[in-house]
């Protein structure tokens, strides 16, 4: 839920990146945290497992800019990907202004995409959310493995609306930065309507 | 669709503020914040010092959030307070509505000081954030109205 501090002169919304296990979420933020300057980001606070899997949530504050007198804070993070967290996803929803989706473009994980976005669609349900109303971009990631899918054939499959669909490496930064502003874009211009 | 904006306006702002100042007084705190469940920072008094506060607000969400999700799986609704006691620091959270009053205090402080404190204030906190949830755009908020396309683009140059 987006948190307009007129003290402070800050707006604050929330973006979650979604998507299968070990598809690139956590390297979307890791990217951004690397590329961004410290005093426009803060910490990257990533609560993962010993074999680095996320296992609750990776985190990090970032500042945009300023719009109309207002400093525009986005406050990232991903979900833990693996199917048995999913107690976990429901949580890290809550409050959502944005969504991105993480495709894993190899072949073999066609049906974990699949699956993940089912799941998301059925989270967000379940937090009173409609996939179709939130501001939404599907990210296609890995798009430099040798034994992907067709851009436009994944992008078939899984698109929902008529949102971006951005092709990305995440590994190499590829991408990211378009897909950070595809949705920061979307959840600005739900703010201008409302 | 996505809520409705949280909009914290000067005056309410001020008004927490000055609750939770005398909350850490009264309670000989380290540090007190009011945090939003999404994990939002709201307000906050005292030693900040370097303290991230941001991180923490982050952080009190998802812990309040994670044993929000245990107490459901037991039969409770949630757990309406969580204390972490540290060797030199502690950590006290209270969930009142939405939001979530954190006090950081140390050994000049007590738990037992702090979870009576933190319960005076509670319904005056539980009163200020009704209506904080409450409050719309009004004809004053043009600001946003204004953005424009070049604006947003503004914002990734």
């Amino acid at each position: 839920m987006t948190f307009i501090n007129y003290a402070s002169r800050e707006i604050n919304c929330k973006i979650v990146y979604y998507g299968p296990g070990l598809c690139g979420k956590t390297t979307n933020l890791q990217h951004i945290f690397e590329s961004t300057a410290p005093q426009s980001r803060g910490k990257l606070i990533s609560l993962a497992t010993e074999t680095d899997r996320t296992l609750f949530f990776d985190f990090m504050p970032l500042e945009l800019g300023t719009v109309r007198g207002f400093k525009t804070r986005f406050h990232l993070y991903t979900v833990p990907g693996q199917v048995f967290y999913d107690a976990s996803r429901k949580l890290i929803l809550k409050g959502v202004d944005g969504v991105v989706f993480v495709a894993d473009s190899q072949e073999e994980r066609m049906d974990a995409n699949v699956e993940s976005l089912y799941n998301l669609e059925e989270n967000l349900q379940t937090q009173g959310y409609d996939l179709m109303k939130l501001p939404y971009v599907l990210q296609l990631n890995k798009r430099d493995l040798p034994n992907i899918i067709p851009a436009d054939e994944l992008a078939a499959e899984l698109r929902r609306k008529e949102e971006p669909v951005v092709e990305a490496v995440a590994a190499s930064g590829a991408g990211v930065f378009d897909t950070l502003k595809a949705v920061a874009k979307q959840v600005l211009t739900e703010l201008r309507k409302g | 669709m996505a809520d409705t904006p949280l909009l914290l306006r000067e005056q309410q702002y001020h008004q927490i503020k000055a609750v939770l100042a005398r909350l850490r007084m009264d309670s000989a705190a380290k540090v007190v914040f009011l945090v939003d469940k999404d994990g939002q920072e709201i307000a906050s008094q005292g030693e900040l010092g370097n303290l991230d506060t941001t991180s923490l607000a982050s952080l009190a969400a998802g812990n309040v959030a994670a044993t929000g999700g245990m107490a459901q799986l037991i039969g409770e609704k949630e757990f309406p307070t969580l204390s972490h006691e540290g060797e030199r620091e502690s950590i006290h959270i209270s969930v009142i509505g939405r939001l979530l009053l954190i006090v950081v205090f140390d050994e000049r402080s007590s738990l037992g000081l702090v979870k009576l404190r933190s319960k005076q204030v509670s319904h005056q906190l539980a009163v200020m954030v009704d209506e904080i949830s409450k409050a719309e755009f009004t004809d004053e908020d043009t600001a946003f109205a204004e953005i424009t396309d070049e604006d947003i683009d503004s914002l990734f140059q």
